[in-house]
């Protein structure tokens, strides 16, 4: 099992950077929101400061649902899809394969580059760390809320509507906490709370996800 | 050979197995069993559920009713040969040896050479023909064995030489006492010993 996994992770990987420019997509929009957004506010420090959080987070957002729509839907048309239920691996433990290798593609870019936006935006140094912690524990949930959404509308002919209207409630919480979490940090306050309750979405999804969305897609693939 | 003394090893069987699509089931229900060193071909009208029938077996599908019963590693060979475009034949064939997790299988070169396919190996394989397609697809039966083949209109888009290759291919598979399920409505396999037959009945529709 450990194998399908891992020659699943290679290939995903491989077919990334084969793809070159689509994959640098996320980087692409964190820096145009960075670059474009004081452009249109205005460039001053407190004010961009009291925003950087929200910005860095909906750039992350809207990185993790742009590879969304692609996530299964080649594997379900080449077939490569119904062969996770011939092999040896769980079909469970691909899909978690799938999701990681979503994260590692849309979310660690801009959890790598977060820093010199946070710089950009003059967020206060003493909210950089909280920033970090929330980007390393909510986008993975970005990763597995976006990737039960698109299992679900794989069977709709142009799910990308209906995949943004099923995530965007989702991740609302997932938003809140973690730009609370950040401002709190950056006004000296404890971002305990936050981080617990971002933790906990995490576990949440962590749990459930990878079965529902196994069950998703089975249905699609009958 | 050995094999023909010993009890055969029964690889895959269906007890009364069936698959229900919007609660109709889609074909009367089945049951056969196919021991190693055995082949069975898979017939039946357009639409009459021979694909359906062999995902089942594959496990791509649950029976809706009745049961199946997979003694040994399966594989399936479908329609869509399960290739990535934009990868290399070589990539593609090394990608399915390491997802089945066998490590016995043909290396790529001697895979490919099998099939007709040699020198082609760091070609993508978006830039195949649809016959080489189908052929890349038995290489990778080659590089990733299993011990039961389940594979869905073999002959199709082949040339005559190609259907040559699957028929000698289908009899090293059974002389290595491994099993073969083939759909097929337009060739039958040309094998030594002559294959049992399973006719795939449309459920009729009740009332």
């Amino acid at each position: 099992m450990l194998s399908s996994m891992n020659a699943l992770l290679r290939r995903d990987l491989r077919l990334a950077v084969r793809h070159g420019g689509e994959s640098l997509m996320p980087l692409i929009f964190l820096f145009a929101v960075i670059i474009l957004v004081p452009l249109g506010v205005g460039p001053g420090p407190n004010l961009l400061a009291s925003i950087a959080p929200g910005m860095i987070w909906v750039a992350a957002l809207l990185a993790s649902l742009l590879a969304l729509e692609q996530l299964f839907r080649p594997d379900l048309e080449d077939g490569t899809l119904e062969q996770w239920w011939v092999g040896p691996g769980s079909p469970a433990a691909l899909v978690v394969t799938r999701l990681f290798s979503h994260w590692l593609i849309t979310g660690v870019p801009v959890i790598v580059f977060a820093p010199l936006a946070a710089e950009m935006l003059y967020l206060p140094d003493s909210a950089l760390p909280t920033l970090m912690l929330s980007l390393l524990v909510g986008t993975p949930i970005l990763s597995l809320v976006g990737g039960l959404a698109s299992a679900l509308t794989l069977g709709t002919n142009r799910g990308s509507v209906l995949l943004s209207i099923l995530v965007f409630p989702m991740v609302v919480p997932v938003l809140i906490f973690a730009t609370g979490g950040v401002a709190a940090a950056a006004e000296g306050l404890s971002a305990s709370a936050h981080m617990g309750l971002l933790t906990a979405l995490l576990i949440l999804a962590v749990t459930l996800v990878p079965l529902a969305t196994t069950a998703a897609l089975r249905l699609n693939i009958e | 050979m050995g094999g023909t003394l010993q009890l055969m090893r029964i690889l895959i069987e269906t007890s009364q197995a069936t698959f229900s699509r919007a609660g109709e089931p889609v074909f009367e229900p089945i049951d056969l069993s196919v021991a190693g060193g055995r082949a069975l071909v898979v017939r039946g009208a357009n639409g009459a559920g021979k694909t359906t029938l062999l995902r089942l077996l594959a496990g791509i599908l649950r029976p809706s009713a009745g049961q199946v019963k997979r003694h040994a590693p399966v594989a399936f060979l479908g329609h869509l040969a399960a290739f990535k475009g934009e990868l290399s034949c070589r990539e593609n064939l090394d990608f399915r040896r390491r997802f089945s997790g066998t490590g016995s299988g043909m290396s790529n070169s001697r895979a490919l050479a099998r099939v007709g396919l040699a020198g082609l190996g760091l070609r993508p394989a978006r830039t195949l023909s649809a016959g080489q397609k189908r052929r890349l697809g038995l290489a990778g039966l080659l590089v990733a064995p299993a011990a039961v083949w389940l594979l869905d209109e073999p002959y199709a888009s082949l040339d005559d030489d190609g259907c040559t290759l699957v028929d000698t291919l289908l009899a090293d598979q059974i002389g290595r006492d491994g099993s073969v399920i083939l759909s097929t409505h337009q060739r039958q396999p040309e094998l030594e010993a002559s294959p049992e037959v399973l006719v795939v009945q449309r459920h009729a529709q009740g009332g």
